[in-house]
């Protein structure tokens, strides 16, 4: 990989429990990996709508707080909004989700993610994100 | 097969929530009208959305509504049939209360053909002061269902 990879720090709790993992770094932004098992099914033998929400917000986090760490910036995250675009039935095996920073301003992020599971260049879903960042007090 | 089935969200919500994503975040029925359907999303600490913080995900909130919005629209057409989330749009106007339950209330606004309309909010405890608003499509996708919905036909 080219470029040094960010600090992520510590996946959410609600990350952690759904079983969402780092998978790689690609580029400096972190590639967001989830298994598929019975807690990210909706109908059989496919992902949940919301489960695939689920990965592509914590992606998103993950890339901001990967680009914030470079810029040695430090702030409590605040989701605003998301829009999620379905693109494709998500069906039962790993999927992975890579965010991308379209807007990094002073208080707020744009972002925009996507969600594959064996072809990056075949989305299943993505999404529009927009994050609100409160300086951290102390 | 009757040919005016009766899609009741209290029967069907137990059943379509007692397993998968929908079971692992333990969404339970709370209440519905005759477009729209509220479920309830217990308080968990293993959902939140910061390390050291008592604020829910917004994650969990997103499947909510989405798995609300379905119920609305199987109640909408009165009937179980697949469906697919097309487009989600979820705005979040204030964190939940640390604690509190989140409710979730969809209302299926327009069925056509082949799409369905919803939007909805998240409350967690007074529907006058939502913590979500949201709005939604989703696709019918045909085909039969194995799943065996209560009066899904």
């Amino acid at each position: 990989m080219a470029n040094e990879p960010g600090d992520l720090g510590v996946l959410t709790p609600y990350a952690r429990s759904l079983g969402i993992e780092l998978a790689h770094w690609d580029e400096g932004m972190p590639v967001m990996r989830v298994a598929f098992d019975e807690a990210v099914e909706g109908r059989p033998e496919h992902y949940h709508g919301g489960a695939t929400g689920g990965l592509l917000e914590t992606a998103g986090y993950a890339a901001l707080r990967a680009e914030l760490a470079r810029s040695g910036r430090e702030a409590m995250l605040k989701p605003i909004n998301i829009t999620v675009q379905y693109l494709s039935a998500g069906k039962s095996r790993e999927s992975f989700a890579r965010g991308r920073i379209t807007k990094l301003g002073r208080r707020s992020a744009n972002i925009t993610v996507e969600a594959w599971q064996d072809d990056p260049s075949r989305p299943i879903a993505t999404a529009v994100m927009n994050v609100l960042m409160a300086d951290s007090e102390g | 097969m009757s040919d005016t089935p009766r899609f009741d969200p209290k029967a069907a919500t137990p059943f379509l929530t007692s397993r998968g994503h929908s079971g692992w975040l333990g969404l339970k029925y709370s209440s519905h009208g005759e477009d729209w359907v509220e479920l309830e999303l217990p308080w968990r600490t293993d959902l939140l959305g910061e390390e050291g913080q008592h604020v829910l995900a917004s994650g969990p909130i997103l499947s909510l509504m989405d798995m609300a919005s379905g119920l609305a629209i199987w109640k909408a057409m009165d009937r179980f049939e697949p469906i697919a989330t097309l487009d989600l749009r979820v705005d979040y106007v204030r964190p939940a209360r640390e604690g509190a339950a989140v409710f979730g209330r969809s209302q299926c606004y327009r069925v056509t053909r082949s799409a369905a309309f919803v939007r909805g909010l998240a409350h967690d405890g007074d529907a006058d002061d939502p913590v979500a608003h949201i709005q939604a499509v989703f696709m019918k996708i045909g085909g039969k269902d194995a799943r065996g919905v209560p009066n899904g036909q």
